[in-house]
């Protein structure tokens, strides 16, 4: 690998799920020490911020500011979920550029506890008055993506949530996860039609939280005594609604996962461990597909076979139990995809979970409504 | 019909001004590029085909069908206590595929049925668009 590549020195999801009792900025922060003491570093060495649409405030700079942190740069990307996912490239650029040493993002918020959905389309969003006074909601806009899918490629329901089987089987070893309890099929298949055709079980858990990461120069991690992970490949892209010619059958992954593959020189083969964004269980099966590990169209029967499932599967994905079970929190979880591989690469996921030899590790997030407004952002990561 | 559903508010601005006008007639304006003929969705003061600046706008025929189709159990805000309600795309004639309601259903839509325009009036300044059974 190049040695410019950055690393990442330090990971910390918030333990919380439920946080009455926590402020919106205390989450932020909280976090943020998690990944400092994780990476062996301080606050105070940190000289460049990151952070996106959950941020309360003024963004970076009322957080910046509640930290007391000292920066020479600072970014509020907004796509969403994906959000923290394409800040690791866009805090590698920036490193890269010399711009900063030692990256900082987080991401927290409150949704379980009640409050404003981070990012949702407000009056001034010019789509605003064509699509939500319609009654769209985000189990909606998944929904209307899950159908489309159906209609062209013949995807069951079965199928759909053969994706949150896998992921209750994960999360049934980390007692962090909101839902801990293994799901089958046909428990998926029975519980409450949210917005047909997904179930109460097809969706992502609510939950307040929040995680960190801390980005650092090659050069820097060499001098801490922490394992780092190295970023090897990033990719970004929105797809949006395409001038009224959406395509909901397929998302921004078609373009950011080659964009990481081809930077990382690495292939689908070398793929140990693989986050998947999971808002939905639509999501997951729509991404691997657009990433590349199956043919489009074929997402369906490559879940329904358990692929999903660690450590033995063909794609073992979330193993703390990702969205769908274990932590989504502020209503856009990217941020736990990047925890989550880089436990993997460390070698400290579960051991009920954890990949064998895992060299190389995939982190993927999506985020806005699926296939509509959204965001995708690729990482390959290797162990260190 | 469709009083039974909600009709938020809207926000009428310059881009689409000429648009909510068309819905209190009962006619879906759309625009077209002068320049390289696309026909654009949203409305929108700039081609995002060609990012020329000179657009025209036609009544479109009300026709479509339906791209795809959700029933949401429990809605928010204005849609809180609406009961289920169909939320879909349908693809206009003219092209563009449009976030909608489908309304007057006997039972469950199906992708491809054709669908005719249909508006439900939001005061005096503006109507929702929505589809029935052709
Ligand atoms: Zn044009």
């Amino acid at each position: 690998m190049a040695s410019s590549h950055a690393r990442i020195a330090g990971a910390y999801e918030h333990p919380g799920r439920h946080l009455p009792d926590t402020s919106h900025a205390a989450i932020h922060a909280e976090s943020a020490l998690g990944a400092c003491a994780d990476a062996g570093i301080t606050l105070a060495d940190v000289d460049g911020f990151f952070c996106s649409g959950d941020a309360p405030g003024f963004g970076a700079l009322s957080l910046a500011d509640y930290m007391g942190l000292k920066l020479s740069y600072v970014d509020v990307t907004e796509m969403g979920g994906s959000s923290p996912v394409a800040q690791v490239g866009h805090a590698a650029a920036a490193i890269a550029a010399g711009k900063c040493q030692i990256a900082l993002i987080t991401l927290g918020g409150k949704p379980r506890t009640g409050g404003s959905v981070a990012g949702a389309p407000r009056p001034g969003a010019p789509e605003y008055s064509f699509e939500n006074v319609y009654g769209l909601t985000t189990p909606g806009g998944y929904a209307l993506a899950a159908r489309r899918h159906m209609h062209e490629y013949g995807t069951t329901s079965a199928q759909l949530a053969a994706v949150k089987v896998a992921a209750s089987k994960h999360a049934k070893h980390n007692p962090n996860a909101f839902l801990q309890k293994e799901v089958t099929v046909d428990e998926v298949l029975a519980s409450p039609m949210v917005s047909d055709p997904l179930h109460r079980l097809d969706c992502c858990v609510v939950t307040d939280g929040g995680g960190a990461l801390i980005v650092v120069s090659p050069e820097v991690a060499k001098r801490l005594d922490r394992q780092s992970v190295a970023l090897l490949g990033h990719g970004e892209s929105p797809k949006l609604a395409d001038n009224g010619r959406i395509d909901l059958t397929y998302t921004g992954a078609r373009w950011s996962g080659p964009r990481a593959f081809e930077e990382a020189g690495v292939t689908h083969a070398d793929i140990d461990y693989a986050s998947i964004y999971d808002s939905f269980t639509i999501t997951v099966v729509e991404t691997i597909e657009d990433l590349g590990f199956c043919k489009k169209g074929q997402g369906g029967a490559y879940v329904a076979d358990g692929a999903l499932e660690a450590p033995d599967g063909a794609l073992p994905f979330n193993t703390d139990g990702g969205g769908l079970c274990n932590n989504h929190p502020t209503n856009r979880g990217g941020i736990t995809k990047v925890i989550e591989a880089v436990r993997q690469l460390r070698g400290e996921a579960h051991p009920a979970v954890q990949v064998a030899d895992c060299e190389i590790a995939l982190a993927h997030g999506t985020g806005g409504n699926l296939g509509n407004r959204m965001g995708s952002a690729t990482l390959i990561l290797g162990r260190e | 019909m469709s009083e039974q559903l909600p009709t938020p508010e809207v926000v009428i601005d310059p881009d689409t001004r000429e648009y909510w006008a068309g819905t209190t007639r009962g006619v879906i304006t759309l625009q077209r590029c002068d320049d390289c003929n696309a026909v654009i969705w949203m409305p929108r003061a700039i081609c995002p085909v060609c990012h020329k600046q000179s657009l025209s706008s036609f009544e479109a025929s009300g026709k479509g069908t339906v791209y795809s189709w959700t029933r949401t159990a429990k809605g928010l805000a204005e849609y809180r206590d609406a009961g289920p309600y169909v939320l879909a795309y349908v693809e206009l004639e003219e092209g563009p595929r449009v976030m909608t309601n489908l309304v007057g259903f006997d039972g469950d839509p199906e992708i491809g049925a054709a669908v005719t325009a249909t508006f439900d009036a939001v005061g005096d300044d503006a109507a929702l668009l929505r589809f029935t059974p052709a």
